[in-house]
Order: structure tokens, then C-alpha cells, then sequence
């Protein structure tokens, strides 16, 4: 029991010491504590998963922090398989991007604060994964958030990190109020926040209404709703997608941790978590699946024409996101965690390359002053490669096998998922494009940017090129755990593994139909590649063109929709302007001002007027005394 | 047990925690003529608060209530949870006294004997099942306050704060003993169950005179625990009282309070509780908004934590107020905690105050943190749990309370109640934010020693511990309801 808890509880020691001696007795060491400690995290849970690997499931009740009927804060563990593929997923990436940053943060005067804060995250996400009730569950959700918000305007004293970190925050308001909601109905309902009693009765439940406003609404479904509102917000997709651009902001092992590879996907785990919730609801369902798909292609559609090298891959992750949303939705829960398995290692790669790329331009993160780096950083460019081919789907790579399988379960699921997966497939089509024209812009052709610059090229050191060494083996084999039946009889190892808790997807295909699927994927995929190549290699002036020819459409992309804009317009301005009309021009001068003044005033006024009753003479003191006693004995002798 | 089957040693196994006290407090007073290291005193003292404390846990988590002289006095749970109390009060009221006493030139090895006499009194008081002894308690504990309070012969503030205690406590005692010459020309008898078995066989529940007793001795109670408006020698005896005893008042007189108020309550006059409720309920109410309001107009930090002390007296009242066994064991929780968040804060009162410096007023706390760190985040510890923030016990303490009255219905003083703690947080949290975010004014020095940090660590981390494992305290509070009930 002590390594299931030393699991997270070793990232939160280092919290605590980088914090406390971090700034007068750490400082530039600070990772020779959170390194170590982040490993042996890895190292336990590798040994948790060979454990559940076993056969075993562990559900422990550590203990009850407060109990009170049948309100019961308990901290305790549930580790069955899912939470063993989060947890090698968490602790591999934390450890490989902790070495990364020793590299990328360093001289950084915030050296120990990064990793203190780094390591609190991965406490944080390991309590999330690891919870084995809602309410633990809600905690390591918003502790992750702090943490992000933490990260996100790390370096605050710039005004553009420093808004990143606010807009994330308030943006994920939105969706954990709903969050919140659901977990307050889940006790209202069950009367226990405990996954086990929660899942055990959902089905007794099925069929209950709960009234809104007058209004009959089926509990189960109601429920889910919310907590995929939390979901919502938490992995960035519509409409809650537009806080998670902006947190490029913050530095890259932060972007590619916590808004790639880990933090991000909470909200498919915690709808994977609640599947047997989830498969009560088909029109709860349905909604995922059609956010999940819709966000696919509409995010894939931005990242076409951004120039930003961290923007684009920031827009591709949420478009990923979609996919797995697409896959828990069609009931694919395999599928969709699938995804996220292989997409933390091909994306998280993505984002440390890009940052090895952003470390040698000294910041420069605009793609249209790179170009032709691939002589000076090989082996950058060549982690680059294997990534994009394993996020374009090309067969062999991690990337295809998961996202294949999402597509053909989504095609199996026919009516609306038939439709859902005409956007996936054509989301893969520009997700194979944007991959390409990201790397033939950086790494191709002539080098864009200043001679300065130029002369200063190099590869990155071995401390960030080993991790990103490590990550593309993941990138490239990651996916192989999960090979589809058509090919290898008992191969899709990681669906037989989740089965048990996810349980297996419905539907039956012909392998005709299969083989169709994959090849409408493959070709899709190629597709897109070789048009980046025609685009931006062999007709370089195709693009310019192109976007002159469809003005409208490039603007409405690269404008993102104008989706910010329009919340600007609509909820940030309206709401600025109204706070500044009523709260400062009347609330704030009249009620507001009125209250913070006139309370303390009021109270403070009270408060000399009752401190001159303490007279300090004693009879008067005696007469209150008995003042009170005669009150109290008048009223309940002679007044009833 | 019967007098007739003779005097065996046995039979006193229940009061040998207070024989041991008594013993020990005569020691002290022999061992002050004949050594001069007060330091000395002080530690025999402890000493044998800790035989003491053994002898309280061998008998701890007894299933049946122990009882000796005629029924006059009984060991159950209960009162062994309050001796608890009352051992943890005095050994650390000793350890930040030590430095202290010295400081304010008062340093007198009787100070030591009074002490561990007043915690006699307490624990005569918290295991009285007759109105009699429980008097004697309570004159015991009293009278040995009084003293202390006035221990700092020089300074016409101590002298002030003592006499004003001793008046106003001689006037309470006599609402006390009239109550209880009412309650016995009614029922006949002193003795707390036979009073109840009175009550029911008579049939006077309804009786206004019985109601009267039953309200002169809720006054008495009131006057130690400082319920409004009982309260008013509180800030003034608080503040003029040398520190240390400040700290030892405000949690042992006042626990003692509580407990009699709760056996009174529970086991003589159970069946008028709609009657006392009706009573307490006001005064709960008015407690807590007495106490938390004028607090915030306080700038000297002895008498903020007077009207803190105040205010938390109406907290632990909810317990009572629910009436039930939980709700009292609720009440017994709470005062265990706001014993260890209390002293620790008075320990940091305490240290600031050295030769020429008095440290007793706010602007004092200025900048704490830049020159005094530890010192500070301590004192942060002690405000959160005052306050009630989580991790900390007192969250454990109040969130417990607040429970216990809403499922005896009266949900509105929860609300009330978390009202006024809101409304608290703005004085303890001031602490902090001057500690913080002030630059100091000038060069504050801390006067510690080893025991005085000794009982900072302790308190500090027995708030954490409890705020995190509070099963740690529940588990120790739930032996104290059976034997009561």
C-alpha cells in the first residue's frame, strides 16, 4: 500500500522543498530534487501496472478525512487499468520532460519555482488519476488547474503570459462550475461520492427525472452533461477551446506536459471514468461524440494557415482532443484512451522539438522567419518527422492504430457517426497537411530569418535531445500495443487490457468495410502530406495564391473564426462595460464603495459604541450581569 | 459505593488524578522555600501533571462510569476527555511561563502551585455528579485564578484585573449557590441523577422555580465560560492578567465551564432541554456577535483574542444547543482544539514581549515575517485555525459543530454562525496581513526559550495533525459520551 502512495506523494515532497528552500538554498539545483523524485514516481508505477498487469485491482480507502453521515471525505485509491495506463503515461512523460527543462529552464531565474510548480502538477495529476471518488477526483481537477494557471504566466512579469494565465483560469470556470454541479447531483443522487457505489447503482438509477425549472429532465443524463461541461472546458473544445491557444505562453515543457499530453486529456479520462454513467445517456453521448467530432475538424481547420510554430501544434492537440471526445462518444472508450496513450508521446514530442527549434532562434517563434534548419539541428528535425508521421496516421506509426480505430468505430456506429466520421476522416486529410507545412516551413528551404540568428544555429544539447530521442521511440511504437484483429489475431493488447473497466465497443464491421475505412484513412493522410509538399516545397508561391484567391475563407481561418473576438463582443466587452456602467459608475460608487466602506464603518461604529459599554467600572459590569439574568427570567417566567 | 463496606484504597482508585495534583501542587509550595532556580519548580510541576496524565489513561476508555464518595463524584469518559484538556492546558501554560514570568519580574514558585491547584479545582468540577463538590471545584479553581490573575504585583493592571475577577466572581458564585438551594428545596437533593429522577417522579418539569434554579446556575456557568453579556470582566481580566495566565484562563475556567454546563444540562435536567435550549439559543447568538464584532475594533492582540475567546464560546454552545450526544461530544472536540490554537497563539503573543517592550499591540506585528519568519508562519497556523481555514483543526472543531446543529434542525445558527466567522476572519487574518504585507516599524527581538519552543512546535503541529488525521482527537472524544449518558 505504501508505493501506491509514495506514487504521488513523492512529487509533492519535492513540491514542499523546492518551495520552502528553493530561493535562498536551492536555487539552481532545484532538479536534483524533483528529478529523482518525479523517476521514482515512474519507477513505482511502473511496478503498480505490472501489478495490475497481474490481475490485481486496487481499490484502497486510505483514509476519511471527515465523516459525517453519509457525507464522507475520504482520500483513497483506485488503481484498475485505466488508472494504470494514466499513471505510466503521467509519470514516463513527467520524467522525460523534467530532464528536458533542466535543459530548457535553465538560467532561468525562476529555476526552483518551475520545478516546484512542475512537480506540484504532476502531484496533482496523479491524485486525479489515482482518485477512487468524485470528490478526490474534483480535487486534483482544480489542483491541476492551479497549477496550469501557475505555469501558464510563469513568467508573469510579461503582460501577454500573465493574461494567458487569467483567461485559462476564468475560461476553465465556466466549464468546472458545471463540473462542480454534477458532482454535488452524483452525492444528491447516490447519496456516496465513491466510484464503486456510484457505478453499482447507477443502473437502479436509469430511468429517474429530476426537475429544472418545472421542466422533467432525466437524472443520468443530466449529470453527464455536466461533467462533460467540466470536460469541456478542461480539454479545450468547443466552445470553451479558446483559452488553451493563448497558454502557448507558457514555457515549452509546460505547453507540452500539461496542455499536450496530461492535463488536457483529464476531462476524456473523467468521461471514461463515468462510462457506466455515460452508457445510461445516449443523448449524453451523442453530444460528446458531435463536440468531440465538430472540434476535430474546426480546430483542424485553424492550425492550416497559423504562423505561430507553437500555435499550430496547440490548435492540432485540441483537434486530437476532439478525436478521443469523437471515440468515448461512440461509446469507444478503448479507442479514445488509446488515443490519448499514443497522442501524449507523438504530440508531446511535437512540442519539445518546437521547442528545441524555439531555444535555437533565441525565442523566434514564427514560422515564416525559419526555414532550413534541418542541416543544423538533424536531429530535431528527424524526431519532427517520425512525430508528424505518427500524428498523420501513416501506417506502422503509434498514431495510425489509435486514430484508425477511432475512425472505424465511429463508421461502425452508423446514423450520426457515419457523419461524424466523414469530419474525422477529413480532419486527418488536414492534419497530415498542417504537420507537413509546419516542418517543410521550418526545416526546409532557405533560412527566413535574421543573419544573427543564423550564425547563433545549432542543435540543442544532449539533456534536451535524449528525451526527445526517448519520445519518439514512443512516438513510433507506442501505438503497437493496440493493433487491430484484421492484421494479428489477439494484438490489440490495450483494448483486452481496458476491457474489463471500459468494457468492449459495440458494433461489428465486415473486414471489407474495415479495410476501407483504413484505406479512405491512409489515403487521406498521404494525401495531405504530399499537398504541403506541392504547397510548400515545389510551388512555394502556391500558398500565397491560394490565400489571395479564398481571401474570405484564409481570413476567417487564420482570424480563428474570429471565435475570441466574438466572445470579446459578446460576453468579455458587454460584461467590462456593464461592470464599469453599474459597478463603477453606481454599484461601485453607491453600493459597492457604500459596502466595503459603510460595513466596516458601520460595524466599527457599532463596535466603539458596544466598546463604551466596557466602561471598565465594575458595577457596571455587575449590572449587566444581572441585567441579563433578569431578562432571561423575565421572558421565560413571567412573559409565557 | 456504600460507606458501610469500608474505606479500601480501592475505592479512590477514581480521584487519584486529583490526589496527585493536590500532592504535587503542596510539593511545589515546600520546594519553593527550599530551591531558588524556579525553573526547578516548574519542571516537578510538570512532572507531576504527567503522573498525573498516566494515571488518567490507565483508567481511560473505561466502559462504566466509576463512582466514589456517595455518588458525589464520578470517573467516566467524559470527565477523563476534560482532564485531558485540562493536563495539555497547564503543562503548556507552564512551558511559555517560564521565560515570561521572569521577564515581568514575577517569577514565584507559587505561581506554579496555583496553577496546578486551579487545574485541580477543574478537574473536581468536570467529574462533580453533586451540585456540592461541584462547587468546590469550582471555588477551588476560582480562587487560584483570582491570584494568578494578579500575580504581577507591581503593575496596577494586574492588580486590577485580579480584583475585578474576584468581585465579579463572587457575585457569580452567588447566582450559583442560589440556583442550586432552588433546585434542592424542589427536588430534595444535590446529586445530578437523583435531581433528574426528582424531576420526573414530582412531575415539576413545568415548575417556574425549578426554571429559575436551572437559570442561576446557567449564569454562574455563563460568567466562566463568557457568554454575553457574562462576559464583560473577560477583556479587561484577559488583558491586565500577566500573558501566560491570559492564556492558561482562557481555555482551562472556560472548558471546565463547559464541561459542568454539559453534565448539569445533560444528566440533571435532561428533560427540560426545549427550556434550556430557548435560553442558550439567544445567548449563543449574542455571544458570537458580541465577540466577533467588537473584536474588530480592538488594536491591542491580548484583547482581540479576549473577544475571540468570547466568540468561540458561542460556537462551542451549538454543540450544546443540539442536545444531543453527538452535539456535546462536538462541543468536547472543539474546546480540545481551540485549547491547542489558543495557547499556541498567546505563545506568540508572549515571545514578543521582552525588558521594555510591551508587544501587546497590533502595529507590533508590522513586517513580523521579514525579520522572523518562523515565528510568523506559526502565528499564520494559529490564525487560519482560529479562524476555522482547512487544513487546519479548527476547521475540524467548527465544521463539526456547525453539523451537530444542523441535524438537531437548527440550521439557521449554523448559518448564523458562519456568519460571524466570516465575519472574524477579517480580525485574525488583519494579524496575518500586518505580519506580511507591512514593513515593519522598527526592530522586533523574540524572547524564546527551549520550553517556550517546545510548546510552539507542539501546538503547531498538533493543529495541522488534527486538521489533516482529525480521526486522531475523534477517535479520543468518543469515549467521553457513553459514560455520560
Amino acid at each position: 500500500m505504501v508505493k501506491y502512495i509514495l506514487i504521488p506523494l513523492l512529487p509533492f515532497i519535492a513540491f514542499v522543498i523546492n518551495i520552502l528552500f528553493g530561493r535562498n538554498h536551492i536555487k539552481d539545483k532545484a532538479h536534483w530534487i524533483a528529478v529523482p523524485a518525479v523517476f521514482a514516481s515512474f519507477i513505482l508505477a511502473v511496478s503498480a501496472f505490472m501489478d495490475v498487469l497481474g490481475g490485481k485491482v486496487i481499490n484502497i480507502n486510505i483514509y476519511s478525512w471527515i465523516v459525517s453521515g453519509d457525507f464522507n471525505v475520504s482520500i483513497g485509491f483506485l488503481i484498475d487499468q485505466l488508472t494504470a495506463v494514466m499513471l505510466m503515461v503521467v509519470t514516463s512523460i513527467s520524467t522525460l520532460i523534467f530532464i528536458y527543462s533542466i535543459g530548457y529552464m535553465h538560467g532561468d531565474g525562476g529555476y526552483y519555482r518551475f520545478f516546484a510548480y512542475l512537480s506540484l502538477f504532476v502531484f496533482s495529476m496523479l491524485i486525479l488519476v489515482m482518485a477512487n471518488n468524485f470528490l478526490l477526483l474534483y480535487f486534483g481537477w482544480e489542483a491541476v488547474g492551479l497549477c496550469s494557471y501557475f505555469l501558464i504566466g510563469f513568467w508573469f512579469h510579461k503582460k501577454s503570459a500573465a493574461d494567458a494565465g487569467k483567461k485559462a483560469f476564468i475560461v476553465n470556470r465556466f466549464g468546472d462550475f458545471g463540473f462542480g454541479l454534477g458532482v454535488i447531483l452524483i452525492f444528491l443522487t447516490f447519496g456516496s461520492l465513491e466510484y464503486v457505489k456510484v457505478f453499482e447503482n447507477a443502473g437502479s438509477v436509469a430511468g429517474q427525472t429530476i426537475s429544472i425549472l418545472g421542466y422533467q429532465f432525466d437524472t443520468i443524463t443530466v449529470i453527464c452533461l455536466l461533467l462533460f461541461c467540466g470536460a469541456v472546458g478542461k480539454s479545450a473544445q468547443l466552445p470553451l477551446h479558446v483559452w488553451l491557444p493563448d497558454a502557448m505562453e507558457g514555457p515549452t515543457p509546460v505547453s507540452a506536459l500539461i496542455h499536450a499530453a496530461t492535463m488536457v486529456t483529464a476531462g476524456v479520462f473523467m468521461v471514461a471514468r463515468s462510462s457506466p454513467l455515460f452508457n445510461l445517456s445516449a443523448s449524453a453521448m451523442a453530444t460528446v461524440a458531435v463536440v468531440g467530432g465538430v472540434t476535430a475538424i474546426f480546430a483542424a481547420t485553424i492550425a492550416l494557415v497559423q504562423n505561430d510554430i507553437k500555435r499550430v501544434i496547440a490548435y492540432s492537440t485540441v483537434s486530437q482532443l476532439g478525436y478521443m471526445f469523437l471515440a468515448l462518444g461512440v461509446g469507444a472508450y478503448t479507442a479514445g484512451i488509446f488515443h490519448l496513450y499514443t497522442h501524449a508521446y507523438f504530440k508531446a514530442l511535437l512540442f519539445l522539438a518546437s521547442g528545441s527549434v524555439i531555444h535555437a532562434l533565441h525565442d523566434e517563434q514564427n514560422m515564416q522567419k525559419m526555414g532550413g534548419l534541418k542541416k543544423y539541428m538533424p536531429i530535431t528535425y528527424w524526431v519532427f518527422i517520425l512525430a508528424s508521421l505518427s500524428i498523420s496516421g501513416i501506417p506502422g506509426f503509434a498514431g495510425f492504430f489509435s486514430k484508425d480505430e477511432i475512425l472505424w468505430r465511429a463508421y461502425l456506429s452508423g446514423g450520426l457517426g457515419r457523419f461524424l466520421w466523414f469530419l474525422a476522416a477529413a480532419a486527418a486529410l488536414l492534419t497530415a497537411f498542417y504537420s507537413f507545412r509546419l516542418i517543410y516551413l521550418t526545416f526546409h528551404g532557405k533560412f527566413r530569418g535574421t543573419p544573427e540568428q543564423e550564425r547563433h544555429l545549432h542543435e540543442s544539447p544532449p539533456v534536451i535531445t535524449v528525451p526527445l530521442m526517448i519520445l519518439a521511440v514512443g512516438a513510433v511504437a507506442a501505438g503497437w500495443v493496440g493493433i487491430p484483429p484484421i492484421f494479428l489475431e489477439h494484438a490489440d493488447r490495450i483494448g483486452e487490457f481496458l476491457a474489463p473497466v471500459l468494457g468492449h465497443p459495440a458494433g461489428e464491421g465486415s473486414h471489407a468495410e474495415e479495410l476501407a475505412v483504413m484505406g479512405i484513412s491512409i489515403i487521406a493522410g498521404l494525401a495531405g502530406i504530399l499537398i504541403a509538399y506541392i504547397m510548400y516545397i515545389r510551388k512555394t508561391d502556391l500558398p500565397g495564391k491560394l490565400g489571395a484567391m479564398f481571401q474570405p475563407v484564409y481570413r476567417l481561418l487564420y482570424n480563428k473564426y474570429w471565435v475570441d473576438e466574438l466572445y470579446g463582443k459578446t460576453i468579455v466587452q458587454p460584461t467590462l462595460k456593464a461592470s464599469d456602467r453599474i459597478i463603477l459608475g453606481f454599484f461601485d460608487a453607491k453600493i459597492i464603495e457604500g459596502i466595503v466602506n459603510g460595513v466596516p464603518a458601520l460595524i466599527g461604529a457599532f463596535s466603539r459604541r458596544f466598546r463604551t459599554i466596557q466602561t471598565g467600572l465594575l458595577s457596571s459590569y455587575g449590572l449587566a450581569m444581572v441585567l441579563g439574568a433578569m431578562f432571561i427570567i423575565g421572558f421565560w417566567i413571567f412573559l409565557r | 459505593m456504600d460507606m458501610s463496606s469500608g474505606f479500601s484504597l480501592l475505592s479512590i482508585r477514581p480521584i487519584v488524578p486529583e490526589l496527585t495534583m493536590i500532592c504535587t501542587a503542596l510539593i511545589l509550595l515546600l520546594l519553593d522555600l527550599i530551591v531558588k532556580k524556579k525553573e526547578v519548580v516548574a519542571v516537578v510541576g510538570i512532572a507531576g501533571t504527567l503522573v498525573a496524565l498516566y494515571g488518567t489513561l490507565r483508567l481511560y476508555g473505561f466502559s462504566e462510569p466509576l463512582t466514589v464518595f456517595s455518588d458525589m463524584f464520578v470517573l467516566d469518559g467524559y470527565s477523563n476527555f476534560f482532564r485531558l484538556i485540562f493536563y495539555l492546558n497547564v503543562i503548556l501554560t507552564i512551558c511559555i511561563s517560564l521565560r515570561y514570568m521572569v521577564i515581568e519580574k514575577a517569577s514565584f514558585g507559587e505561581y506554579y502551585a496555583l496553577l496546578i491547584f486551579a487545574t485541580t479545582g477543574m478537574m473536581i468540577m468536570a467529574s462533580a455528579s453533586d451540585l456540592i463538590v461541584l462547587y468546590l471545584g469550582l471555588e477551588l479553581m476560582a480562587l487560584s485564578t483570582y491570584i494568578l490573575a494578579g500575580m504581577m504585583r507591581k503593575q496596577p493592571r494586574s492588580n486590577e484585573a485580579a480584583l475585578k475577577y474576584f468581585f465579579l466572581g463572587a457575585f457569580s458564585s452567588a447566582f450559583f449557590l442560589y440556583g442550586i438551594s432552588l433546585t434542592y428545596g424542589l427536588t430534595g437533593t444535590t446529586n445530578l441523577k437523583d435531581i433528574a429522577a426528582s424531576l420526573q417522579t414530582l412531575n415539576i418539569t413545568g415548575n417556574p422555580m425549578v426554571l429559575l434554579g436551572l437559570i442561576f446556575m446557567i449564569v454562574a456557568f455563563g460568567f466562566k465560560i463568557a457568554l454575553a453579556p457574562f462576559h464583560m470582566w473577560a477583556p479587561d481580566v484577559y488583558e491586565g492578567a500577566p500573558t501566560s495566565v491570559t492564556a492558561f484562563m482562557s481555555v482551562g475556567p472556560k472548558a471546565a465551564g463547559f464541561a459542568v454546563l454539559g453534565r448539569v444540562l445533560f444528566s440533571a435536567f435532561g428533560a427540560m432541554q426545549i427550556q434550556w435550549d430557548s435560553i442558550l439559543i439567544p445567548l449563543a447568538v449574542i455571544t458570537m456577535a458580541t465577540g466577533s464584532i467588537i473584536a474588530l475594533a480592538q488594536t491591542n492582540i491580548k484583547r482581540m483574542l479576549a473577544y475571540s475567546s468570547i466568540a468561540h464560546a458561542g460556537y462551542m454552545l451549538l454543540g450544546i444547543i443540539a442536545g444531543t450526544p453527538g452535539g456535546l461530544a462536538s462541543t468536547a472536540n472543539y474546546l480540545m482544539i481551540y485549547a491547542i490554537m489558543n495557547i499556541g497563539a498567546f505563545a506568540v503573543v508572549i515571545m514578543l514581549r521582552r525588558e521594555g517592550f510591551q508587544g501587546e499591540n497590533l502595529d507590533d506585528y508590522m513586517g513580523l515575517a521579514k525579520s522572523h519568519p518562523v515565528a510568523s508562519a506559526l502565528m499564520l497556523v494559529f490564525m487560519f485555525a482560529l479562524t476555522g481555514i482547512p487544513p487546519t483543526a479548527g476547521f475540524i472543531g467548527k465544521f463539526y459543530v456547525f453539523m451537530e446543529v444542523i441535524d438537531a434542525g437548527y440550521t439557521y445558527l449554523a448559518v448564523i454562525a458562519v456568519v460571524f466567522s466570516v465575519i472574524s476572519a477579517f480580525f485574525y487574518l488583519r494579524v496575518v496581513m500586518y505580519m506580511y504585507m507591512r514593513d515593519p516599524r522598527e526592530e522586533v527581538a523574540l524572547a524564546t526559550s527551549p520550553s517556550m519552543n517546545f510548546a510552539l512546535a507542539v501546538t503547531a503541529v498538533m493543529i495541522l495533525v488534527i486538521g489533516v488525521f482529525p480521526s486522531v482527537l475523534l477517535d479520543l472524544v468518543k469515549f467521553s459520551i457513553p459514560g455520560l449518558l
